[in-house]
């Protein structure tokens, strides 16, 4: 066997030696996917529910709660990034943090101060590369959250908040505002990464729609229920806000971990492709490599014969 | 014997729902029971405790639940819980411990594992 065939042969066998792992990582991305849209269904009611609980709680324009108000000039900016664990998912966690950068800048130029919160090693490793400070991080769960992992970092959060900027002195400094940045579940082939805020709650969009939307069902059906409320409708609002908070940062990461698996199954789908488009490109040569080795033989047998038989009639 | 929609949600996925003729939980301000009919109301549960659905069949499920608040609303109940466990599901032992170690302590962290570890045992029946 010639030495160009035998290179190409190599090349053959290794890609495709590539090709299977992209394969069964797309499989796996792939059924990832289904399990994390019913996780997703799944923790659907809960937050519903709370909402809806907000929603009849928040009517009563009078209350007041920093988180859900909020302050009348928030100096510091919390904004919690949701990014993968691993690689190899296409711009996944490259989108998340271009969209968190875009954020930081903007919350620099209306004269405040972004806080960073990191989910996923691969936020982690972006701003430790660049040496940004984060003021949190966490890692280890972005493919598969679970509600225990991800109380670490809603709990720091939401104790930041409650601390606000106007936090004694010596004590660390907390925030005022909170952002989540997240990739959005579109479809199968669409993930958008997107920034909402999430505190204070009033600022929120969904709270928003859950506050009108409670107003707009009492206009039609004459005056709501008036319900009781154990305890004190403050203490409880105290309650119920930080436990809303949380709901919105696990449903993002919720929604992160199945636009993560779809980013991720997308990238091996066409790395798999590729891998299939470089066999065929290997094997045409490989072909060629072989005809002509046969080729060059038969021309060297027949030179060689000539050159005898000519040999021969000389003598 | 009226009936009512009962629903127990927790963060991750649905606990219970269906008929219940009962819920009886306690709140921060006490012990509470709704019937069917029962007056709107939002509630925060207290830390600790269970709650307990007497279904329309008359078996009565126990769930150890972890911050938690109770809605009545006129179409039905809903608890939400953080996190929430059927009596079945509590490995009774290991809550034993918890408790033991969690001991008297009055730290944030310890007091929440008693919590959990209490609110395991009584939904389990367990005298604690």
């Amino acid at each position: 066997m010639g030495a160009q065939l035998r290179v190409y042969r190599r090349q053959i066998k290794s890609t495709q030696s590539t090709q299977k792992i992209t394969k069964a990582m797309e499989l796996i991305a792939a059924s990832r996917i289904v399990k994390a849209q019913n996780r997703v269904n799944a923790a659907r009611p809960y937050a519903d529910e709370l909402t809806r609980a907000l929603g009849a709680l928040g009517k009563d324009t009078s209350l007041k709660h920093p988180l859900l108000t909020g302050l009348a000039e928030p100096k510091r900016t919390g904004i919690l990034v949701v990014t993968s664990d691993r690689g190899l998912a296409g711009g996944y966690s490259a989108n998340a943090l271009k969209k968190a950068n875009e954020l930081a800048a903007q919350v620099r130029a209306d004269g405040k101060e972004p806080v960073l919160y990191v989910i996923g090693r691969k936020g982690v490793g972006f701003y430790r590369f660049r040496q940004i400070p984060v003021a949190g991080s966490w890692t280890g769960f972005s493919e598969q959250p679970k509600f225990l992992d991800a109380r670490d970092a809603t709990e720091t959060v939401v104790s930041a908040l409650q601390a606000t900027s106007e936090a004694e002195s010596g004590e660390a400094a907390g925030i005022d505002e909170l952002y989540v940045v997240y990739t959005r579940f579109e479809s199968m082939v669409t993930q958008t990464p997107v920034a909402v805020q999430v505190a204070p709650v009033r600022a929120s969009q969904d709270a928003i729609e859950a506050l009108e939307g409670t107003e707009a069902s009492e206009d039609s059906d004459g005056p709501g229920p008036s319900y009781d409320f154990e305890p004190e409708p403050e203490e409880l609002l105290g309650a119920l806000l930080p436990r809303y908070i949380s709901a919105r940062i696990f449903s993002a990461l919720l929604e992160s971990a199945a636009s993560e698996s779809a980013a991720r199954r997308r990238a091996m789908k066409s790395a798999s492709d590729n891998a299939s488009d470089l066999i065929k490109t290997y094997t045409r040569l490989a072909n060629q490599a072989r005809q002509a080795e046969i080729t060059q033989e038969i021309s060297e047998i027949v030179g060689g014969a000539d050159a005898l038989a000519a040999a021969g009639s000389d003598q | 014997m009226a009936t009512m929609q009962v629903e127990l949600v927790s963060v991750e996925r649905p606990i219970w729902s269906g008929e219940a003729t009962a819920v009886y939980a306690r709140t921060s301000e006490g012990e509470i029971g709704v019937l069917p009919g029962h007056a709107p109301l939002l509630g925060a549960l207290a830390p600790g405790w269970l709650v307990r659905i007497q279904q329309a069949d008359g078996v009565e499920q126990r769930i150890a639940v972890h911050g938690g608040f109770l809605s009545v609303r006129e179409d039905g109940v809903s608890v939400l819980a953080e996190m929430a466990e059927s009596a079945d599901e509590i490995d009774v032992a290991r809550a034993h411990a918890a408790l033991e170690r969690s001991g008297s302590g009055s730290g944030e962290g310890t007091v929440a594992a008693r919590d959990r570890a209490l609110a395991r045992l009584r939904a389990a029946g367990e005298q604690v």
